[in-house]
């Protein structure tokens, strides 16, 4: 008797002691717990700050320059000459003109060559094909702008110049045939991912009632991701009128306002390169760049903001 | 015309936008590889540059992309990462994850350029940090940090649901889960993000051009506050700014080599990692 209680006391007393461990435990993990979630969420708030600096920073910066010189002046003013002494203009017409002829060319060069290379990489290339493709075009898009900057510089004006004997060495088209090549890998791995995830069935379906392949693709597939497709074409271009390496070393950089494709032109990404290493911080001109820094960022954030919409809207579909 | 012939047509036309590409990459790499052969030996990556950079090495341009990899790596690396894990497992408001989640993409199209200005503003002037690798190095480090936040997110996405119930079920709190579940299986897609995305730090010109890279420098940086100088800008600069454009090229043919075989190498590297954790992980 006196055995059994000692028993039953010994073995209360032992899980009264488990039970205070395991409370003990599950404190303290409470508490780990709950200081790495306020870690975690420190740090993400770190973040979401830091990057919203992008955007105040920016334009608190530009806001001088679309003070001085005015917000309407200052886009369709036709002449771009900050380091002039006497009569500095900063319109910024010949920049946007710039950077619409440049991405625009690139654009036509680069859309069709895309698309098609998505559609054989996503439908008709043999596995093995793909399997080396899928690589070749993730390196494309991996070399630095710098790279496709000097190759436009030493080696496809050349090129150009054998065929038109223009005037200009360094022009628009030089730069729209580098940014082609540099929009191409985007454009094919997002537009890759829309036509891959065009559901199975509905393939399976324009087979089965006889559509050739081109038929279904045609017919089925490219309507499908069509929302895919825009989209990756938009973030294609976004890229294009943001990318400064290349065009800056392959263009010429002369701001005028021109349709020649073979006439030197200037960015607005060039000028902002080219012109912020010989300026007075808190001049006129200091603050005028940040605020074509800020069209840009307005530009491609436009751009991109819409591709997503588009993205988003249109995938909702099939799923 | 007929319907096959129509369809061997189109297919033609696709299949020639595919050649097209290849042929692209093949002849962009022909042309600096047989640019570079000749300079690229053991001096050209050990010494430094000499007669007014005409001759000579570029170790400084290289240990200074280095540094400038390694101060993006410690600065966006553990950022990205930790606030992708606390957005995808934490945040319980799925407004704020979607505004998040745009925000982040459209950051990512922000032009390099842009992060540039903001550099320039904001570390060199603002917070005084000089023309320096520091200034330079958080730069570059804000512009791949929505990359790797982006690449972080879909990583720890593509754990299956299950997984964390079956570890929640057993009695493990939520950060055991993520520590031994989520974080191994994602580990690969983060490992490759981060190191595409170091592979365009080391690439990237625009911001460091206004940041604090230097044409040339004695010696090597002694602390994260002097210039420094990267592959990237020293191509840029010798292409297009040296006193001898015509006499320099090799050694811009040999630069422009040296930056293409690091980043490729990279890129390849989070090719294979990918494909074999590809292979490895299927549910």
């Amino acid at each position: 008797m006196t055995m059994k209680i000692a028993i039953g006391i010994r073995s209360s007393l032992k899980g009264l002691k488990q039970r205070l461990i395991s409370r003990h435990r599950s404190e303290m993990y409470n508490k780990k717990e709950y200081a790495i979630k306020a870690i975690l969420f420190v740090v993400t708030l770190t973040t979401i700050f830091t990057l919203s600096a992008v955007f105040f920073f920016i334009f608190s910066e530009a806001l001088p320059a679309f003070d001085e010189i005015g917000v309407i002046e200052f886009i369709t003013g036709p002449v771009w000459n900050p380091t002039s002494p006497t009569n500095p203009a900063y319109g910024i017409l010949p920049l946007l003109c710039g950077t619409f002829l440049v991405s625009l060319g690139a654009s036509v060069i680069a859309i069709p060559i895309g698309i098609g290379c998505t559609i054989y990489l996503a439908e008709i290339a043999h596995p093995k094909i793909r399997s080396l493709l899928k690589p070749a075009i993730e390196i494309l898009a991996g070399i630095p702008s710098v790279v496709y900057g000097f190759f436009a510089l030493v080696i496809l004006s050349d090129w150009i110049y054998a065929i038109f004997h223009n005037t200009y060495r360094l022009n628009a088209l030089n730069g729209a045939i580098m940014l082609a090549v540099m929009m191409i890998p985007i454009m094919v791995s997002l537009a890759e991912d829309a036509m891959n995830s065009v559901p199975k069935e509905l393939r399976e379906a324009a087979y089965a009632l006889g559509a050739t392949r081109w038929e279904t693709l045609k017919g089925i597939i490219i309507p499908a991701s069509l929302s895919g497709i825009t989209a990756a074409i938009m973030l294609s271009i976004g890229r294009a009128v943001g990318e400064t390496m290349t065009v800056l070393m392959a263009c010429g950089n002369t701001p005028i306002i021109t349709w020649d494709m073979l006439s030197s032109v200037e960015t607005m990404t060039a000028a902002i390169a080219i012109e912020m290493g010989e300026i007075n911080f808190g001049s006129l001109h200091y603050h005028a760049l940040f605020a074509v820094g800020a069209v840009l960022f307005v530009i491609t954030f436009a751009i991109n903001f819409v591709a997503d919409l588009v993205l988003s809207k249109f995938t909702e579909v099939y799923h | 015309m007929n319907r096959r012939t129509k369809e061997k047509t189109y297919f033609l036309f696709f299949r020639f936008c595919g050649a097209i590409v290849v042929l692209a990459l093949l002849v962009l790499l022909t042309y600096i590889i047989l640019g570079g052969i000749r300079s690229v030996n053991i001096d050209f990556i050990t010494q430094f540059p000499k007669q007014g950079m005409s001759e000579g090495g570029i170790l400084p341009a290289i240990v200074g992309t280095f540094y400038l990899c390694t101060i993006v790596l410690a600065f966006s690396v553990p950022v990205g990462v930790l606030s992708a894990i606390y957005l995808v497992e934490y945040e319980k408001n799925s407004t704020v994850k979607k505004i998040w989640r745009i925000v982040v993409h459209n950051l990512a199209g922000v032009p390099s350029i842009v992060y540039g200005l903001l550099g320039l503003g904001l570390f060199v002037m603002a917070l005084d940090f000089g023309f320096s690798l520091i200034a330079a190095g958080l730069t570059v480090g804000l512009l791949v940090l929505p990359i790797i936040i982006a690449a972080a997110r879909e990583a720890i996405l593509a754990v299956p649901e299950s997984v964390r119930e079956a570890s929640l079920a057993l009695g493990a709190t939520k950060w055991q889960t993520i520590r031994h579940h989520v974080l191994p299986y994602a580990m690969s897609g983060i490992l490759t993000g981060i190191i595409l995305s170091l592979s365009r730090a080391a690439g990237e010109t625009a911001p460091i051009l206004m940041t604090g890279a230097a044409y040339f420098m004695r010696s090597l940086p002694d602390s994260i506050f002097s210039q420094f100088m990267a592959l990237p800008f020293h191509l840029y600069a010798m292409a297009t700014q040296s006193s001898d454009l015509i006499a320099t090229r090799p050694i811009q043919y040999g630069t422009a080599l040296v930056l293409l075989m690091l980043v490729i190498g990279m890129n390849l590297i989070a090719i294979l990692l990918r494909k074999k954790y590809r292979q490895k992980y299927r549910w």
